[in-house]
């Protein structure tokens, strides 16, 4: 008979308030194999876990339960502790008594104490079962994977790259920098965004320890922590990068253009051409969809002026495999599709523009080179009105989220307009003004006294084209009054989506996303960069909406999480696992078609189904769907969980 | 009431009028209230004190002189020293009572001459001063 030991945490009030503490504790003392039964106001505290390592030592207690919160707070504590004393971790387990028990019968204290009681018994037949077991060492590759190449990947990228490990680079465009590439100028310093970007870009580029795939995707992934294996496809891009020298001559020539997304069809591209101008890497693709080669084979313009011969028509999608310890998600964002919004007139009136193409305009090497005028007549606006959570914070019909950037990038557009059009009028109607970081109010309140910019806290009934102009009918909650502006140009602040592919993508990393597809963290305050699944880390807009700030302090951390991870070549997991008796199974397969980590596995030799220890997370499924009662799970045996059913009813 | 906004709306005569007179960015202000949460006379006005700044603002010339807000106005400035934004409210208040005062046909002056004998001895300094900031401006 093993000797036992009971803690009873009383977690302030939270278990006391409701839970006779004292006398459970008394109660539980009473058990046959019982040697210690304790109660104490912070288990958890450093004087509460010298009680359980002194009762370990005085009393040579051989397994502990600890009643007290889940054991996802602190089962990792307790744990701890007894392993100081020589004691085998694993056979100390938490009671949960708070969560499923005080927390959820405040008002019944007498049946609450009954049923904490229960739990701890229920919990002892567990220990008096419980093996000595030990964390299962499993060998990391230690590298990184990068999925999405703008701020927050190339971020993530670098310091990871600085830090001594070889990092891989994916990026779906044909070069790096992402949404930021677009941008003009960035709040709340007004620096321009793409020297800088472009800076840390060539940095990547030319980087020792990066491997860098643009106008690539990711298309499979396999393996577990440490160990991940990632196929890539790296699209066609019809040039041998390898041979050219970015001269441009093919740009030149290409006879064919096209309306181009990255200019927010306020520009065109050629066929044959750079993301954008001065882009990193400084080469380009030929987009097969606008190509007359490809459309008839009648033109073979850039082919015939290439200086370095790179012109690949014949080129193929390549796919390659890469392997990697760890994977940072940094898939980002897009705008909602603003012709998708019933109103705000978007795509039926040419002066109605969203946020990023107003970037566009603003940026010097965009369609207008930077000056601002109507798209319906070259004019310059004098009049012009932002209107502020388009899509966003509306639940009913869009998003119900706050997108976070729009209040500041339009105070930043409105300002630069302003100095622009010094004699023309901004407009902004908002709901409210959300400016939460380090000098975004004083930005905004600055711009507001100096600009003049006349914000009205209300929303828009309607945007209806009249007589030139574009008419806004909206409220002004402020003075209760209804107004109406006769506006030359509308830009409206759309929401923040996650980018189109990511749920894709999430499953093939078995991370989970939200309803709204955005990936979702292991922990939202304890544990924001990590994903659900071990190994796959967070950064960026993929995760939430953020400003360029917190996106890279985010992809920072992000890193500096990874490091840790990748600091050993060995990683200790949790024995929790599943296990097959061989001389039972009958290598039906039930198991492997059930697991959904690809743990289990044919031995076609032995003819029985084996458990891959270091992809198996001791979820059970296989346990539940074996016909002949094979698997077991460790320290959760049949026997186990049956004795503990007994005690309950 | 619908309100047409322009850009000569926006910076109207009338708006830009109480700015110089009072030294006040109107554009400063957050529209929070803090002014009239803290009048002391709130209770009988039309419109707080906020809400008169917010007509400016908009160009409602005829809305924001039409209201007893800046004439029940006592001056004891503790809008002023509530605001966050460091407006000089009540200078606000007094410059738009000037706006009103200055227009060339008002004919309620106080004469002086037409006090009755006694009446300058009973009555307090403070009301004259008031007097003559409110009525002969």
């Amino acid at each position: 008979m093993k000797r036992l030991g009971v803690f009873i945490c009383h977690c302030g009030v939270n278990i006391a308030g409701t839970v006779d503490v004292k006398s459970v504790a008394e109660k539980t003392g009473r058990v046959e194999d019982v040697a210690h039964s304790a109660d104490y106001i912070y288990m958890c505290s450093e004087p509460g876990q010298q009680i359980i390592r002194e009762a370990i030592r005085e009393r040579g207690l051989e397994g502990v339960v600890v009643a007290c919160c889940s054991p996802s707070m602190h089962e990792n504590t307790f744990r701890k502790a007894v392993k100081s004393e020589g004691m085998n971790p694993y056979l100390c387990e938490i009671a949960n008594i708070r969560e499923q028990c005080s927390w959820v019968h405040q008002k019944e204290k007498t049946k609450a104490t009954e049923k904490a009681e229960e739990i701890i018994l229920a919990t002892l037949e567990k220990v008096r079962e419980n093996e000595k077991l030990e964390a299962i060492s499993v060998s990391i590759n230690r590298s990184a994977g990068v999925i999405g190449g703008g701020i927050a990947g190339m971020t993530a990228a670098l310091d990871l790259a600085e830090g001594g490990y070889e990092v891989l680079l994916i990026e779906k465009e044909q070069a790096l920098g992402g949404h930021m590439t677009q941008l003009s100028k960035t709040f709340p310093d007004l620096h321009p965004a793409l020297p800088d970007l472009l800076a840390k870009a060539r940095e990547i580029e030319r980087h020792p320890k990066i491997d860098l795939h643009c106008y690539s995707e990711m298309e499979d992934v396999k393996g577990y922590v440490g160990n991940f294996e990632l196929t890539i496809r790296k699209k066609a891009t019809s040039v041998d990068w390898g041979r050219c020298n970015g001269c441009g001559l093919c740009i030149r020539d290409c006879p064919v253009e096209y309306v181009s997304p990255f200019e927010r069809g306020l520009g065109v591209r050629k066929a044959i051409d750079l993301l954008y101008p001065g882009s990193v890497p400084q080469k380009p693709v030929i987009r097969r969809d606008h190509c007359r080669y490809f459309h008839d084979g009648s033109c073979r313009k850039c082919e015939e002026v290439c200086p370095e011969k790179a012109i690949r028509f014949d080129q193929q999608d390549e796919r390659i495999g890469k392997k990697v310890g760890a994977i940072v998600v940094a898939t980002g964002f897009e705008l909602y599709p603003t012709e998708q919004l019933g109103e705000y007139g978007y795509g039926e009136i040419p002066d109605v523009i969203d946020g990023l193409a107003l970037e566009r305009m603003f940026s010097v090497d965009g369609p207008t080179q930077g000056r601002i005028i109507r798209p319906s007549d070259g004019t310059v606006p004098k009049e012009i009105v932002f209107i502020q959570c388009v899509a966003s914070r509306d639940p009913d019909r869009y998003m119900p989220y706050c997108s976070r950037i729009c209040c500041m990038y339009t105070a930043k557009q409105a300002k630069i307009y302003k100095e622009q059009v010094p004699d023309g009028q901004p407009y902004i109607f908002y709901m409210d003004i959300r400016a939460d970081a380090k000098g975004y109010e004083e930005f905004l309140q600055k711009t507001i006294e100096e600009k003049g910019l006349l914000y009205l806290r209300g929303r828009v009934s309607r945007v209806f084209q009249d007589d030139g102009k574009v008419r806004i009918l909206g409220v002004d909650t402020l003075t209760g009054k209804m107004v109406e502006v006769a506006a030359d140009m509308v830009v409206l602040a759309t929401a923040i989506v996650p980018s189109q592919g990511v749920k894709d993508l999430a499953s093939k990393l078995r991370a989970t996303v939200d309803r709204h597809g955005f990936l979702t963290e292991a922990h939202i305050k304890l544990y924001p960069v990590e994903s659900s699944t071990k190994g796959i880390y967070l950064a960026g807009c993929g995760q939430s909406p953020k400003d360029i700030s917190d996106t890279v302090s985010q992809a920072s951390a992000t890193a500096s999480k990874i490091q840790a991870l990748l600091s050993t070549d060995q990683l200790l997991q949790d024995p929790l696992i599943a296990f097959v008796d061989e001389n039972i199974c009958s290598g039906c397969g039930i198991c492997v078609e059930v697991c959904p980590y690809e743990a289990r596995e044919m031995n076609s030799r032995r003819g029985i189904s084996v458990v891959h220890s270091a992809l198996c997370q001791g979820c059970g499924a296989c346990i539940a769907a074996c016909p002949n009662f094979a698997c077991e799970l460790r320290n959760s045996s049949s026997v186990q969980t049956l004795r503990m059913l007994e005690t309950f009813v | 009431m619908k309100i047409e906004l322009t850009r000569e709306k926006v910076h109207n005569e009338f708006a830009k009028k109480v700015e110089l007179i009072s030294g006040q960015n109107l554009f400063a202000c957050y529209q929070c209230g803090n002014c009239t949460a803290g009048c002391p006379v709130a209770f009988a006005m039309e419109v707080g004190p906020h809400e008169v700044i917010r007509y400016t603002l908009l160009g409602l010339e005829e809305e924001a002189l039409a209201v007893n807000t800046f004439w029940l106005c006592a001056s004891c400035l503790q809008c002023t020293s509530r605001c966050p934004k460091g407006i000089d409210i009540a200078r606000v208040m007094d410059a738009l009572r000037m706006v009103i005062l200055r227009k060339k046909d008002r004919k309620d002056h106080i004469h002086v001459s037409e006090f009755q004998e006694g009446f300058l001895e009973k009555v307090p300094q403070i009301a004259f001063i008031s007097g003559f900031r409110k009525f002969l401006s």
